[in-house]
């Protein structure tokens, strides 16, 4: 009752065709786990914080929660101590990070390993280690204070921590890393022929630097600079810990609306403009830099 | 030394005496990467309450806290079971998933990536309320289960970049030889591709572990109950008040994560004498 004509393929190339899209396509499931795990627990609740965000109190549609947030003014000091918390590190990164990348991108291989040793560990490192370790420093009684006093650097113990100067010093230590390890790999990919023309042409060391290698150096600063940004837009613990309720950033205030006022609207309205914040600035650095090169993934 | 000083330091001829600068600035900025971390060791050992450095009086006393209070015990189990479990849960799931994405041609592998590596850029206290909804409703908060499956959401992205970037670099046509030869795919891949790409794997799981261990802001949601994590459990300690318990548990952690980077350098080794 079977066909011939069924078993022996019309043309070989059809089949083949069919055969390679099946593998393809059989290829991809095996990804289906990683997606599905992904799906389940991330992108349908979040797509259900969207949801909730439009829901008011009364449980109809409404804009309460985002009119709220446009017009209380604590909302608003929050977003600002974001912002600023967010600019300061990041500019701190860079002022650090940015020399010290050049400087370890100008050892001996075997140096450079050692000090790439001395950035990789911190980035290790468990964050609430390190945080906890920023603490201890600069509490009035802690090292930081003592040594300045001793050596007489100031006279009364200065408070460095549940503040924003505690903030800012956990943070920076806490980002560095992430500057300059995507610095350093841009840094170590230019050529040094192009430095080596520049100086035969009569520019100075300074302006070789420069108009040379400054410049080649840029996608690797901004791809860190703008990895470093997002980082801190949503960044709790450090800040939670250092900041010692003085420093409330979006993502505290998010956790405290649910904590203690267990108010879903209004957490899930900032976590939305949070969530926004960081895709468009994440959309706008793909533009420039691969996202690959941000994430440290392509060598 | 003052040769040393006046010799030309790069292409561009600007001396080292020039250059001191950055030397000594770099120094210290690698001093101050490495030692607010390694100063807690000593100050674990440290027999006051209020932790100093150097310690006047050595004392076991916060280990002895830490060993001997059931609370820290159990969360340190729930931490380690946690994160043991993630890695087993996240590095087979990325890896196959990094494969599944290198080698099939289809239109929508981009888009499949992106939402692979999308854990890594949103930001956490979204994965954990998001988490936290979803557990209360299918009944998985304060579960081990709930906790690993969200930490393995967290970790796959990474073990996606470091095996996607390992393949990327690995030529295919070895595997197509063994196939060839007769074996089936998934005899290609596990006796050909996985030994060559395990030095990525092996350090796609340990971040994987490392993600697990070190994560604060989804324990503190859906871990509770009888299993609160180490770390949730540390994180509300340091809120209240500064407990040199921390400081030992933290020089505990600062082993295990070392351990593991040297671990990793071990396989790392191996795979690059071959």
């Amino acid at each position: 009752m079977s066909d011939l004509s069924l078993t022996i393929p019309r043309g070989n190339s059809e089949g083949l065709r069919r055969d390679g899209a099946l593998e393809r396509l059989k290829l991809f499931g095996l990804s289906s786990p990683a997606l599905l795990m992904v799906l389940v627990i991330l992108v349908i609740p979040v797509g259900w914080l969207f949801y909730v965000s439009f829901i008011g109190a009364n449980g109809q549609f409404s804009l309460e929660n985002y009119e709220r947030m446009m017009k209380r003014k604590s909302y608003y000091r929050i977003f600002v101590t974001t912002f600023q918390v967010s600019l300061l590190t990041t500019g701190l990164c860079i002022l650090i990070g940015y020399p010290l990348a050049y400087f370890m991108s100008q050892l001996p291989k075997r140096l450079a390993n050692l000090a790439l040793i001395t950035v990789l560990v911190p980035f290790w490192t468990s964050l609430l280690v390190r945080t906890y370790a920023w603490l201890v420093l600069l509490q009035k009684q802690g090292l930081v204070n003592q040594w300045a006093m001793s050596l007489g650097l100031w006279d009364e113990p200065i408070k460095m921590v549940h503040n924003m100067t505690g903030t800012l010093i956990g943070m920076v230590h806490i980002m560095l890393p992430f500057l300059i390890l995507p610095v350093y790999n841009a840094m170590k990919a230019i050529d040094h022929d192009y430095l080596k023309a520049a100086s035969n042409l009569g520019a100075s060391p300074r302006r070789a630097f420069w108009t040379v290698f400054f410049p080649l150096s840029l996608p690797g600063l901004l791809a860190g600079s703008l990895m470093v940004f997002v980082l801190c837009l949503g960044f709790f613990v450090t800040p939670a810990v250092l900041g010692g309720g003085k420093v409330i950033m979006v993502s505290m205030k998010i956790v405290s609306n649910i904590e203690l006022f267990v108010n879903w609207g209004a957490a899930s309205a900032l976590g939305v403009v949070l969530l926004m914040l960081t895709t468009a600035i994440l959309w706008l650095a793909s533009r420039f830099v691969t996202l690959g090169k941000m994430t440290g993934g392509g060598h | 030394m003052l040769k040393w000083f006046n010799s030309p330091a790069s292409e561009t001829q600007v001396t080292h005496g020039q250059r001191l600068w950055l030397y000594i600035f770099a120094t210290i900025i690698m001093l101050l990467l490495v030692a607010p971390t390694l100063i807690v060791i000593p100050m674990s050992f440290s027999d006051s309450q209020y932790l100093e450095f150097p310690p006047e009086s050595w004392s076991l006393r916060w280990y002895r806290n830490y060993f001997g209070s059931p609370e820290w015990m159990q969360a340190t189990a729930t931490s380690l079971k946690a994160a043991v479990l993630t890695m087993l849960v996240a590095t087979p799931a990325g890896v196959v998933a990094a494969y599944g994405l290198h080698c099939s041609g289809v239109r929508f592998v981009r888009a499949a990536y992106l939402m692979l590596i999308t854990p890594m850029m949103v930001p956490v206290v979204l994965v954990a309320i998001g988490a936290f909804y979803v557990f209360v409703k299918v009944k998985l908060l304060y579960s081990l289960t709930g906790l690993v499956l969200a930490h393995s959401v967290l970790a796959l992205p990474l073990v996606v970049i470091v095996t996607g970037s390992a393949l990327k670099t690995y030529d295919m046509n070895q595997e197509l030889a063994a196939r060839s030869l007769g074996a089936p795919r998934w005899k290609a891949f596990l006796t050909i591709t996985v030994p060559q790409i395990r030095f990525a794997i092996v350090t796609a799981a340990l971040l994987a572990f490392l993600t697990s261990f070190d994560e604060v802001v989804v324990a503190m949601f859906i871990s509770g109950g009888d299993n609160p994590t180490l770390t949730r459990n540390m994180f509300n300690a340091l809120r209240d008040q500064i407990d040199p318990t921390i400081a030992a548990i933290s020089t505990i952690m600062i082993i295990v994560t070392s351990l593991m980077m040297i671990l990793a350098q071990v396989f790392g080794r191996g795979s690059s004498e071959k």
